[in-house]
C-alpha cells in the first residue's frame, strides 16, 4: 500500500511539473493545482499510514492515526483554494487586458528591442 | 498604577532622564517636523528644536552622575535567545559624543532654519535630521553590539537621505549613492567583525566585552575581527582609501555637511576606534594598521585640500585629513594618544561644523563658493571674515585657539611613535601633514576674504540675519576659552580618556597646557606655520602644476568598479532571469532536486522498519483511476474542460484516499475544495480561451518530461523511504491525543487542534484566506473600472446558447436542495468539535448551497437576493475568532484559551459548549464570505451588454405560463404590461 501511495504521490508531482512548465496560463495553474495535491498528500503520508483509525477519541480505542498532518493539511486544502483563485484571476486580468496568456516574457532581451515610436505631436 | 510611581520606576534614585527616552526622543520626533509643516516654518523648526532640546536635557540630567565617575545603565531585555537585548550605557566616552551630537545638532537646527529656502521642505528636511541624529545617539549609548549595529546602519541609510535631500540635483543623487555604497559596505564588514567579537567575548554587551582584552587579543579570530572592524570604521571615518565618498557627500545641503560630515557621523568610526580601544589596541597589527592608515589620510587629504578650488570641497578635504590625524592619535595605542585624540575630537567639531557654516553663509549672501571668484570679502561681511578667520587659524594651528593645543599633543605623540622600525619617519610625515593643513586654512581664509574686494561677484556680498551666523559664533567661545585656557577642559578630557583606555590603564600624567616649553613639537608646529605661508604664497603655480599632472580620480575608478559589477550581475540575472517563467520553473524544480539529493547522500538516520499495509482491491482501483486520470490529463492537457473533468477524477480520489486512511476531516475538505474549485475554473474558462495551442516541440516537451519524471521520481521515493521507517523522534501528537478531551473538551483531535492547540496558527490563515479574496475582488474591482470593462460589456458569444439559461428542473432542485444543505452545514458545524466535520468543512458546504443559487437562477438574480456583503461576512468571522481569543483575557488566560462546559436542556440530550465553538464560528464565517466574495467576483467579470437581467428565477416557469397565453419564444422580449404585473407579484413573492 505504501509504494501505492508513493507513486501516486509521484505521479501527481511529475504532472503537476510538466504542467508548470508549459508556456500558457491556464495548464501552469492547473499543474499548481496538482502539485497542492501532490503536497498535501505528502505532508499527510509523512505522519505514516493507518487504516481504520481516524483520530476521534472513543471508549476502548487505542489506536489513532496521527491527527497533526491531518490538520495542517486541512488548512492547507483551504489556503490552496484561495492561492488558486488569487493566481486564477491574474492571468484573467493579463488575458482580459492585453489579450496574453503566455506566462513568458516575450521580449527576452529588453535592450534589443527597437526604439518606441514617439507619439505624435511630441517630435 | 499612580502616574507618580511610574515616574518614580522609571527614573530611580536620581531625578536623570531615561536612557531608553534620550535615544527614543530624537526617533518620536522625527514624524512631527513632517506633519508640523502644515503650521508654517516657523511652528516646524520649533518643534525640532524643542526635541533636540529636550534629549539634550535628559542628556544633561546625566551629567552629575558621569561627572562623578559613574556609568549609566538601562537594561531591557528583547531577544535574550540571540543575546540582541536593549541595553544601553553611557559612560563619560558616550556622554561627550551625545553631547556633540545633541549639542552641535541644536546650533544646526537653527543654522538650517535659515539656510533652508522657501523651496525647500523643510519639514522632510527635519525629520531626516532627527531621525539621524536618533541613529547617532543610539550608536553612542548602545551598550549591546548588536543593537549598535542596527544603529549604524540606520546612520548610513539617514545620511542617504540627507545628502540626496536635494532630488533636483544629479550630483546629490550620485553622491548619496556613492556614501551609501561604501558606508553600507563597510557596515557589512562590521557586523561579520562584531559577530566574530562577540563569539569571542561570549557576549554582545560592551559592557562585558570590554573586560576581556586580553582574551580577546589572543584570540586566533582577533585578526579578521579587527580587520573587519576597522573597514567599518574606515569607510565611515572616510579614511584612506575609502576617503573618496566625503568629498562627494559634499552636495548636501550645508548644514547637512556641517553636521554629518564633519562633527557627528564621520565621527563614529572614531567612536567606535575609541570604544573598542581597551579591547582591540595595543597589538602591532592594529598599530601598523590605524596609524598608518591614518597618516596616510592625513597627508594625502591634506594635500589635495590645498587645490580644491570649491570652498566646500576643500573643507570635505581637511576633513578627510583632520579625521585622518584623529585616527593616527587612536592607531598610536598610547593613553597619551588617545587623550590627544579625544581632545581633538572635541575641537575638530568645534571649528569645523563652524567653517562649513562659513562656507555656506558665502554662499548664500555670493551665490558662489568658488574661491576663483571669490576674494576681499572681509570688509563686506565682517562677521563671517571674523568667523572664519577664528575657525581657520584654529585648523591651522596658530597659538591661543583649540586647534593649536591638540595638533601639538599630536606632534608629541609623532615624536613618540616609531612605525617600520623607522625613527622619527612617524614624525616627518606628521610634520607635513602639519604643514599642509596649515596652508590650506590660510588659503581658506586668503582667498575668500583677503585680497582686493572685487566687482564681479555673482550676487552682493553681505553678512547675513543673525539666525545664520550666530550658531559658528557660539562655537567660537570653545575654540577661544579652549585655546586660551585649556586646563579647563582638562578634567573633562582625562575623564574622557579613562573611559577609551578603560579602568585598568594608566591615564596620562601630561597636562593640557599651552605653554610646554621648548619642546621639538613647537619647533616642528612653527615651522609648519611657516611652511603654510610658503605654499600659499606660491599656491597659483602649484595649482598648475597639480591639475597638469596626472592622477587616480577617485570618482572615475569607484565608477567603474560599479559598473563592472552591476554587469556582471546583469550577466547573471539575464541568463537565470530572462523574463521566461517557465525557465524560472525548471530552473527552481532542478535546484530543489539538487539540494534534495545532497541532502540524501550527506545524511543520515533511515532505518526502514515498519510493515508495510496490505493492498486491497478497492485501494488498487482507486490509485489506478488517479494514475490514469494524471497521466490523460498529461496527454490531452491541451483540451482545457476536458483537463477539468480528470481534474475532478484525481480531486475525487484523493479524497477516497484521505477517508481511507482515516483522515475523515480531510475528506470532507478535500471534496469540497473540490467543488468550488472546480466551479472557479470553470468561470476562469468562461473567459480564457478553451483550447491550449500546440507550442512546444519536442525537444522540448522531451527536456520537461525528464524534468517533470525526475522531480516526481523523486517526490516518491522520499515519501516512501518515510512511509517505511519510523519516526526518528517523538511525535508531539500523542500529547494532542491525550490533551484533546482533557484540555480541549472535544473527541476530534483535528478539530481540537484547529481550533485550541493550533488556535493561533488557524487564526492566521483565516486572515491569509480573507487577505487572497479580498485581493481578488480588489483585482476584479480594477479591471471593471479600466478599459477592460468596456471589452468585456460588448464581447459576443463563441459558443451557440443554451435558449433555457435557467432551467425549471435546476431551479427547483436547487431551492429543495438548499434548506437541506444549511441544515447539513449547521449539524456538520456542530458536531466538529466531537465528530468529522467542523467550521472549514461546514463553511464550504454552506458556500455551495449559496453558489447552487447563483448557478440556478443566474449572478444578478440571486446578488439581488443576497443581503450581507461578503466583504462583512469574512471580517465577521476574523472578528468573532479573535474576539473569543481576547474573551480568555478576562479570566487572566492567555490568548485563545479555550473552556468548555455541559448543558442539559430538557427536550435535547446533554450537549457541549466549548468557547472554541465561538472559534470555529469565526473560521466558517471567514469561509463562507472568502469563497463566496471569491465566485462572486469572477461572476461579475461575466456581465454583457444588452443581457436581460432575469426577474424571475427560472426562465420558464409553468406557473407563470399558465396565466398567460403568450407563447414561451417572447419571454427573452422586452417586458411588457402583462410582464411587469407578473414580475411585481413574482418579486413579492420571492421577498417574502
Amino acid at each position: 500500500m505504501e509504494l501505492l501511495i508513493a507513486s501516486a504521490i509521484g505521479v501527481l508531482t511529475a504532472a503537476g511539473i510538466y504542467m508548470i512548465l508549459r508556456l500558457r496560463t491556464f495548464p501552469v495553474i492547473i499543474g499548481t493545482s496538482l502539485l497542492s495535491y501532490a503536497v498535501n498528500v505528502f505532508l499527510f503520508a509523512s505522519g505514516r499510514l493507518a487504516v481504520n483509525a481516524p483520530p476521534v477519541l472513543r471508549e476502548g480505542v487505542e489506536r489513532y492515526t496521527d491527527p497533526l498532518p491531518q490538520a495542517l493539511v486541512l488548512t492547507a486544502i483551504v489556503i490552496s483554494f484561495g492561492m488558486t483563485a488569487v493566481v486564477v484571476i491574474i492571468a484573467l486580468g493579463a488575458w482580459l487586458s492585453c489579450d496574453d496568456d503566455m506566462v513568458d516574457t516575450p521580449r527576452i532581451n529588453a535592450e534589443a528591442r527597437p526604439p518606441e515610436p514617439m507619439p505624435r505631436g511630441d517630435a | 498604577m499612580p502616574a507618580g510611581l511610574v515616574a518614580a520606576r522609571m527614573l530611580g534614585d536620581s531625578p536623570a532622564m531615561s536612557l531608553f527616552l534620550i535615544v527614543a526622543l530624537p526617533f518620536l520626533g522625527a514624524v512631527l517636523p513632517g506633519l508640523m509643516i502644515q503650521a508654517g516654518r516657523r511652528t516646524c523648526f520649533l518643534t525640532t528644536l524643542l526635541t533636540t532640546a529636550a534629549a539634550a536635557i535628559g542628556l544633561a540630567s546625566h551629567a552629575p552622575a558621569i561627572l562623578r565617575g559613574e556609568t549609566v545603565m538601562a537594561r531591557l531585555p528583547w531577544l535574550p535567545e540571540l543575546g540582541l537585548d536593549v541595553n544601553l550605557f553611557l559612560d563619560p566616552l558616550g556622554f561627550m559624543f551625545a553631547g556633540l551630537i545633541l549639542g552641535i545638532g541644536l546650533l544646526i537646527i537653527t543654522y538650517a532654519r535659515y539656510y533652508l529656502s522657501r523651496d525647500d521642505n523643510m519639514g522632510e528636511f527635519y525629520s531626516y535630521l532627527l531621525l539621524f541624529q536618533g541613529a547617532m545617539v543610539g550608536i553612542v549609548l548602545s551598550d549591546n553590539i548588536l543593537m549598535l549595529l542596527v544603529f549604524w546602519e540606520l546612520t548610513s541609510l539617514s545620511s542617504f537621505l540627507l545628502i540626496g535631500f536635494w532630488k533636483h540635483l544629479p550630483e546629490g543623487r550620485q553622491g548619496a549613492r556613492m556614501a551609501l555604497t561604501v558606508t553600507g559596505m563597510g557596515g557589512l564588514a562590521m557586523i561579520g567583525g562584531m559577530l566574530i567579537l562577540g563569539q569571542i567575548a561570549g557576549s554582545y554587551d560592551l559592557s562585558v566585552i570590554l573586560t576581556k582584552g586580553e582574551m580577546i587579543r589572543q584570540s586566533p579570530l582577533y585578526l579578521p575581527a579587527l580587520i573587519l572592524i576597522l573597514l567599518g570604521c574606515f569607510t565611515k571615518s572616510a579614511q584612506f582609501p575609502f576617503h573618496f565618498w566625503l568629498p562627494h557627500a559634499m552636495a548636501a545641503p550645508t548644514p547637512v555637511s556641517a553636521y554629518l560630515h564633519s562633527a557627528t557621523m564621520v565621527k563614529a568610526g572614531l567612536f567606535l576606534m575609541a570604544r573598542l580601544w581597551p579591547v582591540l589596541a595595543g597589538t602591532e597589527a592594529w598599530t601598523v594598521i590605524v596609524s598608518s592608515a591614518g597618516l596616510a589620510t592625513m597627508v594625502i587629504g591634506a594635500l589635495i585640500a590645498i587645490f580644491k578650488n570649491d570652498l566646500k570641497a576643500l573643507l570635505a578635504f581637511s576633513t578627510v585629513s583632520q579625521l585622518g590625524l584623529i585616527t593616527f592619535l587612536l592607531g598610536t595605542g598610547t593613553p597619551f594618544g588617545a587623550m590627544a585624540a579625544v581632545f581633538h575630537i572635541l575641537n575638530h567639531a568645534s571649528f569645523k561644523a563652524a567653517l562649513f557654516m562659513t562656507a555656506g553663509i558665502v554662499d548664500h549672501a555670493v551665490h558662489s563658493r568658488d574661491m576663483t571668484r571669490l576674494g576681499g570679502l572681509r570688509r563686506l561681511m565682517p562677521i563671517t571674515f571674523a568667523i572664519a578667520t577664528l575657525a581657520g587659524l584654529s585648523m591651522a594651528g596658530i597659538p591661543l585657539l583649540n586647534g593649536f593645543i591638540s595638533k601639538e599633543m599630536m606632534l608629541e605623540e609623532a615624536l613618540h611613535t616609531t612605525l617600520f622600525g623607522t625613527p622619527l619617519l612617524v614624525a616627518v610625515v606628521a610634520g607635513i601633514g602639519a604643514l599642509l593643513s596649515a596652508a590650506y586654512s590660510f588659503r581658506l581664509i586668503a582667498h575668500t576674504f583677503l585680497g582686493p574686494e572685487r566687482t564681479d561677484y555673482p550676487a552682493h556680498p553681505h553678512d547675513p540675519e543673525p539666525g545664520l551666523w550666530l550658531p559658528p559664533i557660539l562655537l567660537m567661545i570653545p575654540v577661544i576659552v579652549l585655546g586660551v585656557a585649556p586646563f579647563l577642559a582638562e578634567p573633562f578630557v582625562k575623564l574622557v580618556t579613562g573611559a577609551v583606555i578603560g579602568p585598568g590603564a594608566q591615564l596620562p600624567k601630561e597636562h593640557l597646557a599651552l605653554w610646554h616649553g621648548l619642546t621639538p613639537a613647537l619647533g616642528i608646529s612653527a615651522a609648519a606655520v611657516l611652511g603654510g605661508l610658503l605654499i600659499l604664497s606660491v599656491q597659483r603655480p602649484l595649482a598648475r602644476l597639480w591639475d597638469a599632472a596626472p592622477r587616480p580620480e577617485a570618482k572615475a575608478i569607484f565608477d567603474a568598479l560599479i559598473g563592472a559589477i552591476v554587469a556582471a550581475a546583469r550577466l547573471l540575472t539575464s541568463r537565470l532571469h530572462d523574463g521566461a517563467f517557465t525557465r524560472y520553473a525548471a530552473i527552481m524544480v532542478a535546484a530543489v532536486l539538487a539540494a534534495g539529493l545532497h541532502a540524501w547522500f550527506t545524511g543520515s538516520g533511515w532505518t526502514p522498519g515498519r510493515e508495510m499495509l496490505p493492498v486491497t482491491p478497492a485501494a488498487l482501483a482507486a490509485w489506478a483511476m488517479l494514475v490514469v486520470a494524471s497521466a490523460s490529463l498529461v496527454v490531452i492537457h491541451r483540451n482545457r474542460l476536458a483537463v477539468l473533468v480528470l481534474m475532478g477524477i484525481i480531486g475525487l480520489m484523493v479524497s477516497v484516499g484521505f477517508n481511507y486512511f482515516s483522515a475523515p476531516d480531510l475528506a470532507l475538505t478535500q471534496i469540497s475544495v473540490e467543488v468550488v474549485t472546480i466551479i472557479l475554473l470553470l468561470l476562469a474558462l468562461n473567459f480564457l480561451p478553451n483550447r491550449s495551442p500546440a507550442e512546444s516541440g519536442a525537444a522540448r516537451r522531451l527536456r520537461d518530461g525528464l524534468i517533470a519524471l525526475a522531480g516526481g521520481g523523486a517526490a516518491a521515493a522520499l515519501i516512501y523511504v518515510i512511509l517505511l521507517s519510523d519516526f526518528p523522534a517523538a511525535s508531539i501528537s500523542d500529547y494532542h491525543l491525550a490533551n484533546s478531551y482533557k484540555g480541549g473538551g472535544g473527541d476530534n483531535v483535528v478539530n481540537v487542534i484547529l481550533v485550541d492547540f493550533r488556535g493561533f496558527d488557524t487564526f492566521g490563515e483565516i486572515i491569509v484566506l480573507g487577505i487572497a479574496a479580498l485581493v481578488i475582488y480588489a483585482l476584479t474591482e480594477t479591471l471593471l473600472s479600466g478599459p477592460v470593462r468596456a471589452r468585456l460589456l460588448n464581447r459576443g458569444y463563441e459558443e451557440d446558447r443554451a435558449g433555457d439559461a435557467h432551467p425549471l428542473m435546476m431551479v427547483v432542485l436547487t431551492r429543495v436542495m438548499m434548506p437541506i444543505i444549511l441544515m447539513v452545514g449547521v449539524y456538520i458545524f456542530m458536531r466538529g468539535h466531537n465528530e468529522p466535520g467542523g467550521g472549514f468543512v461546514a463553511g464550504l458546504v454552506v458556500a455551495i448551497a449559496v453558489v447552487m443559487q447563483y448557478m440556478a437562477s443566474g449572478f444578478e438574480w440571486a446578488a439581488k437576493r443576497q443581503r450581507y456583503p461578503y466583504h462583512g461576512i469574512i471580517g465577521a468571522g476574523v472578528l468573532v475568532a479573535g474576539l473569543t481569543g481576547i474573551g480568555a483575557w478576562f479570566v487572566g488566560a492567555p490568548f485563545l484559551t479555550s473552556a468548555f462546559g455541559y448543558v442539559t436542556l430538557p427536550p435535547l440530550e446533554k450537549f457541549e459548549l466549548a468557547t472554541a465553538m465561538g472559534f470555529d464560528l469565526g473560521v466558517f464565517l471567514a469561509v463562507v464570505g472568502a469563497v463566496m466574495l471569491s465566485l462572486e467576483s469572477f461572476s461579475r467579470l461575466g456581465r454583457r451588454a444588452g443581457t436581460e437581467v432575469n426577474d424571475h428565477p427560472m426562465d420558464i416557469d409553468p406557473s407563470r405560463s399558465a396565466r398567460r397565453t403568450d407563447p414561451m419564444g417572447q419571454l427573452d422580449a422586452p417586458a411588457g404590461p402583462g410582464h411587469s404585473a407578473d414580475r411585481a407579484a413574482s418579486n413579492q413573492a420571492e421577498e417574502s
